[in-house]
């Protein structure tokens, strides 16, 4: 450690300005989140109002819970949480061992075909979902399914309808390839000579020294699923599937309650936000150690 | 011994009756499809005839599922791709030649006599058969204070006598220069999607011109952009060259309180807002019909009606629901709820708004006299789109002809890809 | 496990075999281990393999079949074969010249403002006999020299305005987003109290979802009232007129694009700040040594030692602003005039909204091909510097 030094005048005035620049842009990338939370505490008529001076960011005026009362009479929102969770976490859980095993046997073991194989995964990455929902529509609806009720043709309005077709991701695979790759070669070798099998290496090896590449991975794909919407709202004819983004549709009447629609943003952001300042660290050291492995 | 044998044997052959009775008497579930999720209003109302509908027989019983309305029809879509749709589907009137076409609904069978009273707006018919029905009809007209017309001399049209084009025009150029308002016209440019359709193309029929010619459905060359057209369209763009009306980029919420708020001196809007906007001014509010562009005074009709699924195996119960539901104090209480035109005229009598001398029964006489449905084809659903898209352009400043030749391209383009939609030609 | 690491660093070096893990197997039961390494490969392959046939390959092939057809998404009339007609209706361009109108005398006809006044276009390009080349097209643009005008006719000029826009927001947001996330790297990757702080919230916006920040930023960019516009007001002293930022053809795009580089730019500056960090900091002490100021530093240091960050960053900004739509849907559907139209905005608007799925599905395989087509390009420029 290098012990700190006296400042010089000329060092403070730049750490002053380096501290004014931080704090100004702290309040562009805050203003908007912090307008909703404002805004969903307050009457629509004194929210529109408000948007033409600082008022906006202000919790002042007419305060109350009242929109998301409202909010919740007009949806059943837990429903939707309820949903959403139960998507989201089925698809990271499942996701993360499927795809973190492909990318282990892309990136250690020897097989016929591998690169050809893995060459699609990778290109398959830019087929921009909105170009197979349809097709997919017409796949999910011809499969079996076997539930409570006994066999079922069609996966239509249900849960796994919204959590299988998308446990692969192929930009999860890639990632966790890349991140498999740059580790030091020896911790396989020294297994393999240990006499351990592919599926020990895997799960003893790998996975203990891969927990950057995992968050990052998992949290990735919380939030892709979390903000899904097209897909839900073509597959779930039935609102007890219906997850958090189909839900934000109720609150588009033809006159629309501001402040309503207000509380219910923040009812499904306050989530994903806490969740984010909870692990914030992880998290961005998680994202951080990827970068530097592409 | 026997004895009791033969008890047990009476008991149990009593039960096997009962079971067997009581599972002939399990009704049947009929689907059905409801854009309002999210409105409690129309939900409560909905149900309250579901379970008057249930109450009132043994036969049948209605499992209701609400959509959104704002994505209702891409649901529909998906649904019906996938073949999953409900027994009874509640379609946006001028949607539903689309999916009778395409095999997705079938044609009504109720009493005969039982749409007689109905408005023509509420009916939903195409080649010569009725396939939905509608509770209500909506109607547009022109919003306006009697003060503030009689301020700046503006004469009060009637139904009989309706602005010309030169008057409305005048009356907009007085009302702006007033300075009293931010605008003089509302046209309500920020309400995206079926309301552009909805609401000016009925402008554009005024004009003479209409999306599609109505002889044959086959072409919209020399309708969508032929003379009369282009003249609505310079007209149109006018309005939001010298600062008449609010441009495309309108604020939401602007329109929904603007007019109230004293922002628009006029306001094009439907019958749904006007409770508020009568709550707000009373008698001093009017509503007035839809000035005469030269080929007459039109507005817009059809609004959300009930249709019975082709695929549905159980389309006599169906139909039975639908007959029920059309009941005048069901229409009634419909209106009551969330100010829409009842479809009849006995239950317009039944209700607050709407009957003789109630505030809004001036709207059952626009409906009545000016009311024009938008094509009856199948290809509507692509017309409307490609309309908004060229009224948008063209109120943004884009090239009048050029604009509305591409929109001619398109529709007819649409029609060619289609094979004609189905019509003989 | 560390002994037996530091038993194999010792086999390495003396077997110096490292490339590959068959081989550093040793001799014993060469082939059985072979095998079970094989199917082991294959198992573990095997789930995702499957699923990504069944729920994204196979999707996308019948996307493809369909671009080859008049298939609807739904209609009576069965599906019919097109060949290639669906791609050529798409992307067909063609120039077509005009001379002015001629009076009785053959003199040009000018206009009350003096312009010549050419033929409708229209009649050249509908159904005219002598022009089978033009039916169908559409003007896009023109040019006039002399007296000759030029038409750039295309066959879908909607589609050609999206994919230049499209075009113009990656050029656009590429160097500009990444550029602003490394300042931002720059100026958080400082030893200074409460940094984490900053850091947290400028990635804060990462985490909102892109329809809630696009429902956001439409109060934002308010013409009348809009927070912007007041904001500018209040810095300006009232100065400020107010801009119609969404409804304005000149400032809609650039408005998305803010918008974008605004929830997108936490994300990219992390991943520039761990490459930041990465670089040993005995690099930096011996430029100093060497009287390297400030810039120096950054230009002979820092930025040699992000190249691989810069290569990641710019792959990945590269596939998320070509995909541009769900801001454009919710704040702009490609308006005023098309000037914010994008590629999947387009996609979506044919093959839901107006039933078209064959279109639909065209304009995605052209957008395939041309993402692939460019990624290869950037992958085949950046292996060619490693070598």
């Amino acid at each position: 450690m290098i012990a700190q030094r006296v400042k010089t005048p000329m060092e403070r005035w730049v750490t002053v300005g380096h501290y004014t620049l931080l704090v100004a842009l702290a309040f562009v990338f805050i203003f908007p989140i912090v307008f909703m939370l404002m805004s969903s505490l307050k009457p629509s008529e004194q929210l529109l109002r408000d948007t033409s001076s600082l008022n906006a960011f202000l919790p002042i005026g007419d305060i109350s819970l009242n929109n998301y009362y409202a909010a919740f009479e007009r949806a059943p929102i837990w429903q939707f949480i309820f949903n959403s969770i139960f998507v989201t976490t089925s698809t990271v859980v499942l996701g993360l061992v499927i795809n973190s095993m492909a990318a282990f046997s892309f990136a250690f073991l020897r097989w016929k075909g591998k690169n050809a194989v893995l060459s699609v995964i990778i290109a398959s990455f830019i087929i921009p979902f909105e170009a197979i929902a349809i097709p997919l529509l017409l796949i999910v609806n011809t499969l079996p399914w076997i539930g409570p009720e006994g066999l079922k043709i069609s996966w239509l309005n249900s849960l796994h309808v919204q959590i299988i077709p998308f446990i692969v991701s192929s930009f999860q695979i890639f990632l966790f390839y890349q991140f498999f790759k740059d580790l030091p070669f020896e911790l396989i070798e020294a297994a393999r000579i240990d006499g351990a099998s592919s599926w020990q290496i895997y799960y003893r090896v790998i996975v203990p020294v891969s927990g950057p590449v995992f968050a990052t991975a998992a949290i990735l794909r919380f939030l892709d699923m979390w903000n899904q919407y097209l897909w839900p709202l073509m597959v779930t004819q039935s609102e007890v599937y219906r997850p958090v983004m189909v839900g934000l549709q109720y609150f588009f009447q033809l006159n629309v309650v501001w402040g309503e629609v207000m509380a219910y943003l923040s009812i499904i952001t306050i989530p994903v936000l806490i969740l984010y300042l909870s692990l914030q660290r992880a998290f961005i050291t998680s994202i951080a150690t990827t970068g530097i492995k592409g | 011994m026997n004895r009791k044998l033969a008890f047990v044997v009476v008991l149990a052959a009593m039960l096997l009756v009962l079971v067997g009775v009581a599972s002939a008497q399990t009704p049947t579930t009929i689907t059905m499809w409801y854009h309002g999720a999210g409105n409690a209003v129309e939900r409560d109302i909905l149900i309250g005839i579901i379970n008057d509908f249930n109450a009132s027989q043994t036969d049948w019983a209605i499992s209701l599922e609400e959509f959104p309305q704002i994505s209702y029809n891409e649901s529909v879509t998906a649904a019906a791709v996938a073949g999953n749709l409900p027994d009874i589907i509640d379609v946006d009137g001028p949607v539903m030649p689309n999916w009778a076409w395409a095999g997705y609904m079938a044609p009504l069978s109720l009493p005969d006599g039982a749409l007689d009273a109905f408005l023509p707006g509420a009916i939903g018919k195409w080649n010569d058969q009725v396939y939905s029905v509608g509770l209500w009809d909506a109607a547009v007209a022109m919003f306006a204070r009697r003060s503030v017309l009689e301020a700046n001399s503006i004469r009060i049209p009637t139904l009989e006598e309706p602005w010309s084009l030169e008057e409305f025009d005048a009356a907009l150029v007085t009302l702006q220069g007033t300075g009293e308002f931010e605008y003089a016209l509302d046209l309500g440019t920020a309400w995206t999607g079926e309301w552009y359709p909805y609401a000016f193309s009925p402008l554009l029929q005024g004009f003479g011109g209409d999306l599609i010619d109505r002889s044959t459905y086959q072409t919209a060359e020399g309708v969508l952009n032929g003379e009369a057209a282009v003249a609505w369209g310079e007209w149109w763009q006018s309005l939001f060259e010298r600062g008449l009306a609010p441009g495309t980029s309108q604020d939401g919420a602007d329109r929904e309180t603007g007019f109230i708020d004293g922002k628009y001196a006029l306001q094009w809007n439907g019958n749904w807002a006007a409770l508020a906007a009568l709550e707000k001014f009373g008698d001093d509010l009017l509503f007035l019909p839809a000035p005469n562009f030269g080929a007459g005074s039109k507005i817009g009709a059809a609004s959300w009606q009930f249709g019975v699924s082709a695929k549905s195996e159980h389309q006599d119960g169906a139909n039975a629901f639908i007959a029920f539901a059309i009941q005048d104090k069901y229409l009634a209480a419909f209106s009551n709820g969330i100010g829409l035109i009842p479809a009849t005229a006995s239950a317009a009598e039944m209700t607050e708004n709407y009957k003789v001398g109630g505030p809004l029964e001036v709207f059952f006489g626009l409906s009545q006299a000016q009311a024009i449905l938008r094509p009856p084809t199948p290809g509507y659903p692509v017309m409307a789109l490609v309309f908004e898209k060229a009224a948008a352009d063209i109120a943004n400043g884009a090239d009048v002809q050029t604009t509305l030749d591409a929109a001619t391209d398109e529709i007819n383009a649409d029609i060619e890809a289609n094979g004609g939609y189905g019509f003989s030609s | 496990m560390q002994r037996l690491c530091l038993i194999k660093q010792e086999f390495v070096a003396m077997s110096s075999i490292r490339t590959d893990s068959a081989a550093a197997l040793g001799k014993g039961g060469r082939l059985n281990t072979e095998h079970a390494e094989t199917l082991a490969g294959w198992l573990m392959a095997t789930p995702a393999i499957v699923l990504i046939l069944v729920f994204l390959i196979i999707p996308f092939i019948m996307a493809f079949v369909f671009s080859f057809t008049n298939q609807r998404l739904f209609s009576p009339n069965t599906p019919e074969f097109v060949g290639t007609r669906n791609f050529t209706d798409l992307m067909t361009l063609r120039t077509f010249s005009l001379e002015p109108e001629l009076d009785a005398n053959g003199q040009p006809v000018v206009d009350e403002e003096g312009n010549y006044v050419y033929p409708r276009l229209r009649e050249y390009t509908r159904k005219n006999p002598k022009y089978p080349e033009l039916n169908g097209l559409q003007e896009w643009f023109s040019w006039t020299i002399g007296t000759t005008r030029t038409f750039m006719l295309s066959s879908d000029v909607v589609f050609m305005k999206a994919l230049f826009n499209t075009i113009f927001f990656v050029i656009v947001i590429v160097p500009g987003q990444g550029g602003m996330a490394l300042i931002l790297a720059l100026l958080i990757n400082q030893k200074l109290r409460g940094i984490n702080i900053f850091r947290t919230i400028y990635f804060m916006p990462v985490v909102v979802s892109m329809v809630v920040v696009s429902i956001l930023w439409r109060f934002i960019y308010d013409g009348q009232n809009g927070l912007l516009n007041t904001l500018l007001g209040i810095v300006s002293f009232g100065g400020f007129k107010p801009v119609d930022w969404l409804g304005t053809t000149s400032t809609a795009m650039p408005a998305l694009m803010v918008m974008s580089a605004w929830q997108g730019v936490g994300f990219h500056m992390v991943i520039w700040l761990a490459g930041l960090q990465n670089i040993p900091e005995s690099l930096y002490e011996a430029a100093s040594l060497d009287g390297a100021n400030r810039l120096q530093q950054f230009r002979f240091v820092t930025w040699p030692g992000l190249r691989n960050t810069m290569v990641f960053v710019l792959v990945i900004i590269t596939m998320q602003a070509f995909g541009l739509f769900t801001q454009v849907n919710v704040m702009t559907r490609g308006g005023p005039l098309d000037s914010t139209q994008s590629i999947m905005l387009q996609a979506v608007q044919r093959g839901y909204e107006k039933l078209d799925i064959s279109g639909g599905s065209t304009i995605s395989i052209v957008f395939f091909v041309m993402v692939l087509a460019i990624s290869l390009v950037q992958r085949y420029l950046t292996r060619e510097k490693d070598a």
